[in-house]
């Protein structure tokens, strides 16, 4: 279908633990610009899949590619150096330093000045970091200790920490756990408008179904370790497969939709 | 009324997290606590049994003033209290987890067993022995809650049940709730999710940057569109 | 051959004691979260008590029953401690209670002393086990074979007492969530309480069966706690049957170790110790902890750099300090000039401990080590003095490098472990290896030339070299390269996730306190004219543990205020009373109690207050910040 080679590749993804399949040949690929969805079950091997790619987990067989190039078995800190920015379900962030603070170690990290002892930190990228917090809405907020934020500014904050090195992927696992709705809406939003901008490909993973469906461009469902549907929105909705084991008879989710009080 | 808060005021350290909470619930009544994250709706909880160090205002529990009670006693008056996060004991496996949360019998409340709740959860039946770390977040969840119920409370505080859970679990979720409350059961529920919550609760009650901005049946909220999309935000 | 067989077997009767105790510290450590270094004191009044009953008592009944007697005893004492002090640090700090619990130490030291005098005590044989068995014209006395019965009986007892008890099923469920314990209806207090009786009792019935094979004497509970924490860590804190398999192990690497390597036996243990943290860093029976729930404790105000006008009033400071040997006399100076040099000795602990967030137990190590290394090229290479100056401080960059490079691999009490132990390493060999150490006698005659020898003009040195060395440390917090070690300080996952290599940065960290800790050793060396083994000990790493604590760990520059009001007023208590121990002791816990931030984090907090006319119900005590939602 498309021409343009794959930003993400993943082949035949394997993982076991005590000689339980967490993860079995699980295959994919994403554009760049291109937002995927990776829903199933608890316990479907969403975690294990997700953290294979952005190191912080060792394949036993099968390949990850960034844009050609080989991934797999990398750390997570050099994985980044390869241009992949990520967010955490349960936020991390230094707690202890500013707003601005926290983007300033990210592009300190970048521009490789890590073990320079006599610099002043605090002047260091100030306006790039600026320019970060305003993207993400945060300009206003930079010298508020991190500490402090609300649930909602600390993933905020997280989207700017992970542009910080100009990425081509980000990896977002469950980005609006533990958000509102309208914070849902928000951040997703502002995710897609500058994914789309700067032609970044979006690798989430999602519970909440209104967030998948109104947001990705297509949506892979993974069940007991294997793909069992990949496909748009409408399609992997309607499929009786993904209904029987994760979807369920939609009254969860779906209500906001029928009222057509959807954001 | 089963319980009845007033007043409530919590800190953490310097800050300043709820501020003259009030709200009521009647026997047998499910009531959810709604509001976005950080509204203050786990800090609710969590000062109710008495986990907030620093907090003043009146807590009636079937009458009796529990509010300078340690947690513990306040528990064995028969407040059951679910975290989020659940917080099951992972090393121990799910027949301990149980084993933790008994409490002797009650005789204004309903009596669960381990065979009861287990017809409540058939898969923790499935896995008496399986460690907590082993198992789903769905598994763990209806864990959290059948340990809470094993210390036979006439109320339950249910923190954020359905969140990280995929669609199908909450519909399961939905169901025990229900079986709860018909067993008798008072039960204050917190949520994000409102298609959730309706389909439990009797009342709801809205909490902002903690405080209590709206508190109604359900058909009050829905012919209130304005404050549900103001505290909400939809 | 038979030789052999009875040395394992001693080393098995061994074993039994450093079980009991060693168990007693991983039971209390599972629930409360608490390294308790008050263990090994337990352990001692145990056999005190133990010894002053069996006097007294007469039989077999009155022997066997003052054992156990001893122990119920310590058990409430132990209680009683629980209560009195631990119920409120639960909440503070690895770093707080573990330091709370070496001042109960400290105290007890002295108290035993008062109590039951300076000498070694040689209590009664065990009445029915007085006799040796003959193996192959070998003796084996039959008390330890009694020992080596026992240590199995108890594991086997704990074993059932934690899985099939209501009580043991709690106490795991403690382990994991106390809150949430809490949280079903169980009493935590008592439950901690019970935990902390049992333990305490496990460690005075180790002490109190000694007393038929060691004297009782008042230094036995650092050596006893040493060990204990080699064997926890071995083993796995929190594993009871880790703390068995260990205890075994380290006391059959005791046993032979003195037969094959007499010069180093004691260096054996921490070289397998170091191997299996390496190896296994939650040790051979540990689970790996997950990620604990974070509880905040360190500074919630971002730190800023100095203003203008701070920098003046620091300047003015200094310059009012330069100006002492105008007016005072060489007592004073030379006063000053060791406590200038525990100023560098404390801001390079600092930069570890508040700025990396790793709490070294063993920081004097590198502190000894430069003043070592000041005595080596002094007195043996002839060296210049500025030239010693700028080497001496390489043998604690050298130390720290290598202790450093496996330190980082481990965190928090585990850390805190390790580098106590690495310390203790460098202290056995410079006890030890007598012909180039001097040992206890350790190395005189380590003076400073003529240009550096009055007291004003050294007392101007060490202030120099203090001011630069506390200015420069200031500059690199505020470096990109502090900014990095902040990070992982608050998350190493997310330092990870940005590409900063965690380890590396606080590996870096290590050797730069390493480094700067050298050269306040070496000054020292030249202060003193001399380098005792006693220059790395355990004691003086806690001497700097307590002067940054005390000075504030949240602040930035509150190890230079710790380091001066700390050291003047030790120096000034020695010389008032006999008891420094017990008052020492008594002040460090005040400090933990009363007041957790530190002089400058209270002053911090008093300007704050007064700043935002002090919001309503804000309690004097830091409460415990709970994870806020």
């Amino acid at each position: 279908m498309s021409v343009a080679p794959p930003l993400l590749a993943v082949e035949g993804l394997t993982k076991s633990y005590g000689g339980i399949h967490a993860v079995r040949g699980v295959s994919f690929s994403l554009r760049a610009g291109e937002i995927l969805a990776l829903i199933g079950p608890n316990g479907a091997g969403k975690s294990t899949c997700f953290d294979m790619l952005n190191g912080q987990n060792k394949p036993d067989s099968g390949h990850v590619r960034l844009l050609g190039e080989e991934t797999t078995g990398k750390k997570p800190r050099e994985i980044w150096r390869m241009g992949v920015g990520r967010t955490f379900q349960i936020t991390a962030t230094f707690a202890t330093m500013t707003v601005r603070e926290n983007v300033q170690v990210a592009l300190i990290s970048h521009g490789k000045q890590l073990y320079n002892l006599f610099g002043s930190a605090p002047n260091f990228d100030r306006n790039e970091a600026g320019r970060l917090l305003e993207l993400v809405g945060m300009g206003g907020y930079a010298d508020r200790p991190c500490g402090e934020l609300a649930y909602g500014d600390l993933k905020r904050l997280e989207l700017a920490v992970a542009l910080a090195n100009e990425p081509k992927l980000l990896l977002m696992d469950e980005p609006t756990a533990g958000m509102a709705p309208r914070e849902r809406v928000d951040l997703m939003r502002l995710t897609a408008q500058i994914a789309r901008e700067k032609s970044i490909g979006v690798l989430f993973t999602e519970h909440d179904m209104d967030v998948v469906f109104e947001h990705a461009d297509r949506i892979i469902v993974l069940n007991r370790g294997t793909l069992i549907a990949e496909g748009s929105p409408a399609e992997v909705r309607g499929n009786p497969q993904v209904q029987a084991v994760y979807l369920g008879e939609g009254l969860v989710y779906d209500a906001r939709h029928r009222e057509g009080t959807s954001a | 009324m089963k319980l009845t808060v007033q007043d409530l005021n919590s800190h953490y350290g310097p800050a300043h997290i709820l501020f003259d909470i009030g709200f009521e619930v009647g026997e047998g009544e499910v009531v959810a606590l709604l509001g976005r994250n950080g509204a203050g709706k786990s800090t609710t909880f969590r000062s109710i049994v008495g986990l907030v160090a620093q907090r003043s205002g009146r807590i009636m529990f079937e009458g009796k003033d529990v509010s300078a009670k340690p947690t513990h006693e306040i528990v064995r008056e028969g407040l059951g209290y679910v975290p989020e996060e659940r917080r099951i004991f992972t090393d121990l496996t799910v027949e301990e987890n149980l084993e933790v949360g008994r409490q002797p019998k009650r005789p204004n409340a309903p009596h669960w067993t381990r065979e009861k709740l287990f017809a409540l959860f058939p898969n923790l039946g499935e896995m008496k022995n399986r460690p907590g770390g082993r198992m789903s977040g769905g598994e763990q969840q209806m864990l959290t809650i059948a340990r809470t119920l094993m210390g036979n409370p006439s109320l339950v505080l249910l923190d954020e049940p359905s969140e990280g859970l995929s669609p199908k679990i909450v519909e399961q979720m939905v169901d025990a709730i229900l079986t709860m409350k018909k067993e008798g059961v008072s039960i204050v529920v917190s949520e994000q999710n409102l298609h959730f919550a309706r389909l439990i609760s009797d009342r709801a009650y809205i909490i902002e940057r903690g405080r209590i901005c709206f508190g109604g049946t359900m058909a009050e909220l829905d012919s209130r569109p304005d404050i549900r999309d103001a505290h909400l935000s939809l | 051959m038979a030789f052999y067989v009875v040395q394992f077997l001693t080393g098995l009767a061994s074993a039994a004691s450093l079980f009991l105790v060693a168990s007693g510290l991983s039971i209390i450590f599972g629930v409360t979260r608490i390294v308790n270094f008050a263990h090994g004191a337990f352990y001692m009044i145990g056999a005190y008590i133990a010894f002053t009953l069996t006097e007294r008592l007469s039989g077999a009944f009155g022997f066997w029953g003052s054992i156990v007697l001893a122990a119920l005893a310590v058990a409430l004492i132990g209680v009683l401690v629980e209560m009195v002090l631990l119920r409120r640090i639960y909440h503070a700090p690895e770093l707080f209670q573990l330091l709370a619990t070496f001042g109960l130490t400290l105290m007890v030291e002295d108290l035993v002393v008062l109590i039951w005098g300076p000498d070694d005590l040689v209590g009664r044989r065990a009445p029915g086990f007085k006799g040796a068995i003959d193996f192959f014209s070998q003796n084996i006395p039959s008390y330890d074979l009694f020992l080596i019965v026992l240590g199995p009986v108890v594991l086997g007892i704990l074993w059932l007492l934690f899985q099939r008890t209501r009580w043991g099923v709690l106490v795991r469920a403690a382990t994991q969530d106390r809150d949430m314990v809490a949280a079903l209806g169980v009493n935590q207090k008592w439950l901690f309480t019970s935990v902390f009786a049992v333990g305490v009792f496990l460690a005075a019935l180790g002490g109190a069966l000694q007393i038929p094979r060691d004297a009782v004497h008042h230094a036995m509970d650092l050596r006893i706690i040493v060990e204990v924490f080699v064997v926890v860590v071995i083993g796995g804190l929190g594993s009871i049957v880790g703390a068995f398999v260990a205890a075994v192990l380290v006391s059959e690497l005791n046993a032979f170790g003195i037969l094959i390597f007499p010069k180093i036996s004691i260096i054996l243990v921490f070289l397998v110790m170091a191997v299996v943290l390496i190896v296994r860093p939650w040790g051979l029976f540990g689970k790996p902890e997950a990620a604990a729930r974070k509880t905040p404790g360190l500074t919630v105000n971002p730190w800023r750099p100095l203003t203008s006008n701070e920098r003046l009033a620091s300047l003015a400071a200094l310059v009012i300090a330069a100006t002492l040997p105008l007016f005072a006399g060489n007592y004073a100076l030379t006063v000053g000039s060791e406590i200038a040099i525990f100023v560098i000795f404390a801001v390079s602990l600092h930069f570890l401990m508040s700025v990396g967030g790793l709490a070294s137990f063993g920081h004097a190590a590198y502190f000894g080590l430069g003043a070592y290394g000041i005595a080596f090229l002094a007195k043996m290479a002839g060296l210049p003095m500025i030239v010693c100056l700028l080497l001496g401080p390489l043998l604690g960059c050298m130390g720290a490098a290598v202790f450093g490079f496996f330190a980082v691999q481990l965190s928090g009490v585990y850390f805190a472990m390790l580098t106590l132990a690495f310390a203790q390493i460098v202290w056995s060999i410079a006890f030890q290896w007598v012909s180039v150490t001097g040992g206890d006698n350790g190395i005189l005659g380590v003076w400073p030339e003529k240009w550096a020898a009055s007291p004003s003009h050294f007392y101007w040195l060490a202030l120099g070299v203090a001011a630069l060395v506390t200015i420069a440390l200031r500059i690199a917090v505020f470096s990109p390269f502090g900014y990095a070690l902040r990070a992982t300080r608050d998350s190493v996952l997310r330092s990870e996730a940005i590409g900063i290599d965690a380890k590396r940065i606080q590996w870096t960290a290590f050797v730069i306190a390493g480094t700067t800790a050298g050269i306040g050793g070496a000054l020292f060396a030249y202060l003193k004219g001399s380098v005792f083994p006693d220059n790395l000990g355990i004691s003086l790493s806690v001497d700097a543990l307590v002067m940054v604590l005390l000075g504030g760990v949240e602040t930035v520059s509150g190890a230079v205020i710790g380091a001066i009001v700390y050291k003047a007023l030790n120096i000034w208590l020695v010389s008032q009373t006999d008891l420094s121990k017990l008052v020492l002791g008594g002040f460090i816990v005040l400090i933990v109690v009363v007041f957790p931030k530190g002089i400058v984090g209270m002053l911090e907090m008093l300007a704050q207050r007064r700043r935002k006319s002090s919001p309503p119900g804000s309690p004097l005590l830091a409460k415990p910040i709970e994870s806020a939602e």
